[in-house]
């Protein structure tokens, strides 16, 4: 389960004390003192001449943050979101670790461009890129792509996804996921069935239809995702469903796991914050794929990401340009910035109601997404001896978001002018610091 | 009245004010030999269509005229976004040449919305000449005149939307109108053709024609969008064939027979003769297809004055 082929990044040498932070946000205050790239101490630390102090009373430790579903638009879109760009955002989101979604141009359907993703992020250094691969070539549907080149290679694949499409021949899927055992892989799919979404703009309910929208249908990610569980049952393989999106696929999920199928799902956060009431300022910022959808699809959502049939927070960090957002709805691109924002939008959907306490958010934005991605750096306990990549939490502090002042190229976030609770303040990948106090070291 | 972009949210108050305006309107050019009044010299007005359209671009251009503005046609086949410049480019373009008025048709639902939103700025006037299969508020302003003419009064009025009301802007606007104006709303259509969530919309819905036709003042038959029936192959089939659509859902002479007297007959235009409405209906003293394009120039300039030339036209 751990084949991890490439080599660990450099850790920092000297010392690091992190004062008065509670882990999880439980327990008394402890000190961290990190060293070598990892946890050396916890309790009460001495600190060691010449150590760096992070002065972190009244804030949550936690593992750092692993995003599972992130577009980092490099090759190809290279205005909107470089690899150091979404980086950078990622860092001062809480990341440690990102996984790159393959629907590049070029396509990420080949070890060289794989390879290349993970070497831009290594240059950057802010956060451990991981290149996911195309399942099929082009994106298209037709034919695998070379998934085992991709795993071999030096990125290491073990996540691939044709994100952006549905890999919809079933045949096709059935072939994905039983190639993809042999490979300690997992396929992630974008769940929508292109027939029942031809033209489809939002979602087919009471909003679209009054608003005049072609509609969505929440079927049409239900059906795939049935179809799917019971193809990876099949053959015995890992399938994770990205951007869950509806309370009928949180059914089938539920029946699905209770069956022993191999299967994760994410939700994202705006899937959990936002509703189809958004389509009526005909914003295309509010448009995504799949879209928001009603309040109750929100509530469900949220309580089965509390109870776990919803196994982790994704982002779908998606930035796009001025110009691809700000047109007519028809016009527009889909998607919209996640990454730092995400923190602060399950603290206003999960903390705040109590579905949620700070060991939940661990396991939903560390632990859950290190697993599903095959990552046995990241998302690891709170213990002395283990990798040193952490985020700090001011839970009392809040911040208003501005697209312009966000890392990203891009700036279509949604929340603009919105006033968020949660601030990252701190973020350390292998002991050292990337990004603190809003800022990037 | 800043912009007309829909009749969701349009009270009852501004609407009658509209369409008393198209009733003075109408009466003053009566029988005159040059209809021409000076009230909006000096206006200029664009009509900027990204769909097709002739009945209702005219029906814009003839009200600006006789209203004295100086009335421009763009059609998005000849202008620069065929070159590829956005819709956002091309009216912040035509606002900075000194537009007063945009009258826009496009094919994206909320289109004339997010043109209000960009032309804050240089105070350019919106109205939505329909937008995808959201709204066409001037459609259903023009209805609601035709039938305020035929029946007297809307309040009570129990009208009937038959057809491809999925598909239709034209349906849209008039199930807000008509409740706004006091009218009962009942929608008759296979349901295949019905919007998901319509039991949330101010209306009763019926697959039975048949059954309606007796209890109705006025029936609006909607023409079937081919164009819009996106999905390719047998997915795009959303009803059998159009026999079957005619003989559920046509209005044929047989039907017509079922309607009380007094009932008006409308339709939007274009017809399909023979499918939605048989020749003969069509032409028929109940019919009152061409009033509706007569008075669609009336309440077109009602709704030029009233943005453009009214005490309000500035707020």
């Amino acid at each position: 389960m751990t084949a991890d082929v490439r080599p660990p990044a450099e850790a920092v040498s000297t010392a690091l004390v992190i004062k008065g932070a509670r882990p999880y946000g439980e327990g008394e205050p402890v000190d961290v003192l990190v060293r070598d790239g990892v946890i050396a101490e916890i309790g009460s630390v001495t600190v060691p001449e010449g150590a760096e102090v992070i002065e972190a009373a009244g804030q949550v430790l936690l593992p750092g943050f692993v995003d599972l579903h992130t577009h980092l638009r490099e090759p190809g879109r290279e205005d909107t979101e470089t690899v150091e760009s979404g980086s950078a955002a990622a860092a001062l989101g809480g990341y440690t670790a990102v996984f790159a979604m393959a629907n590049t141009d070029p396509v990420a359907d080949n070890a060289l461009v794989t390879d290349h993703v993970w070497r831009r992020g290594q240059e950057a250094g802010l956060v451990d890129v991981h290149p996911v691969g195309a399942v099929t070539v082009g994106l298209k549907g037709e034919k695998l792509a070379e998934l085992g080149t991709m795993a071999k290679s030096v990125a290491g694949v073990r996540v691939f996804s044709d994100d952006g499409v549905c890999v919809a021949d079933p045949l096709l899927m059935r072939r994905a996921l039983e190639y993809s055992t042999a490979l300690d892989a997992v396929i992630a799919q974008h769940a929508e069935e292109p027939r029942l979404t031809v033209g489809a703009q939002a979602h087919e309910g009471e909003q679209a239809s009054r608003l005049g929208y072609p509609g969505w249908p929440a079927s049409a990610e239900e059906s795939i995702v049935a179809r799917d569980c019971l193809l990876a049952l099949h053959a015995n393989a890992r399938l994770h469903v990205c951007h869950v999106s509806t309370a009928g696929t949180v059914d089938v999920l539920r029946w699905a796991k209770e069956r022993g199928t191999k299967v994760s799902a994410e939700v994202t956060p705006h899937h959990l914050l936002l509703t189809d009431d958004r389509l009526e300022t005909y914003d295309p910022v509010n448009k995504v794929n799949p879209p928001l959808r009603t309040g109750s699809d929100a509530e469900r959502l949220r309580a089965a990401l509390a109870e776990g049939v919803v196994d982790c927070v994704a982002t779908d960090h998606a930035p796009h340009a001025p110009q691809d957002k700000d047109t007519e709805w028809n016009a527009a691109r889909p998607g919209m910035l996640g990454l730092q924002t995400a923190l602060s939008v399950v603290v206003e959907t999960m903390v705040k109601p109590g579905l949620l306490d700070w060991r939940g958010v661990a396991r939903v934005m560390s632990e859950r997404p290190a697993e599903i991605g095959n990552l046995p750096e990241h998302g690891r306990p709170l213990a002395t001896g283990e990798p040193a990549n952490l985020t700090l939490v001011d839970p009392a502090a809040e911040w208003t978001v501005r697209g312009a002042e966000l890392a990203s190229i891009a700036a279509n976030t949604p929340y603009e002018g919105m006033r968020l609770p949660g601030v990252v303040t701190a973020t350390l990948l292998r002991g050292r610091i990337t990004a603190r106090e809003g800022k990037i070291r | 009245m800043k912009h007309l972009l829909a009749t969701d949210g349009l009270d009852a108050a501004t609407a009658t004010a509209v369409l008393d305006t198209a009733d003075e309107l109408k009466h003053t050019l009566l029988g005159r030999e040059v209809k021409k009044l000076p009230t909006l010299r000096g206006r200029t007005v664009i009509t900027l269509f990204y769909e097709n359209s002739t009945r209702t671009r005219v029906s814009f251009e003839i009200a600006g005229k006789w209203m004295s503005a100086d009335v421009i046609n763009v059609s998005a086949s000849s202008s620069s976004v065929n070159k590829g410049e956005s819709l956002r480019d091309t009216a912040l373009t035509l606002a900075a040449a000194g537009a007063d008025c945009m009258i826009v048709r496009h094919p994206a639902s909320g289109a004339a919305h997010r043109l209000s939103g960009w032309l804050a700025e240089a105070g350019t006037s919106v109205v939505n000449a329909g937008d995808g299969t959201h709204e066409h508020p001037t459609q259903a302003l023009l209805d609601a005149a035709t039938l305020r003419e035929r029946l007297g009064s809307l309040q009570d009025r129990r009208i009937a939307i038959v057809g491809d009301v999925l598909h239709s802007r034209v349906a849209r606007s008039n199930i807000h109108l008509l409740t706004t104006l006091g009218a009962e709303v009942v929608l008759v259509a296979p349901p295949t053709l019905l919007p998901v969530g319509v039991d949330k919309l101010p209306v009763t819905v019926s697959h039975d024609l048949d059954a309606e036709l007796p209890a109705v003042d006025a029936v609006m038959m909607l023409r079937v969008q081919a164009e819009r029936m996106t999905g390719g192959g047998p997915g795009q089939s959303f009803f059998p064939s159009a026999r079957e659509y005619s003989i559920s859902y046509g209005l044929s002479e047989r039907r017509q027979a079922l309607l009380p007297e007094h009932a008006v007959v409308l339709h939007p235009g274009p017809m399909l003769r023979g499918m939605e409405i048989a020749h003969a209906v069509a032409d028929s003293p109940a019919s009152a297809v061409t009033e509706q394009v007569r008075n669609g120039v009336h309440v077109r300039m009602a709704v030029l004055y009233h943005l453009l030339a009214s005490e309000g036209a500035a707020a």
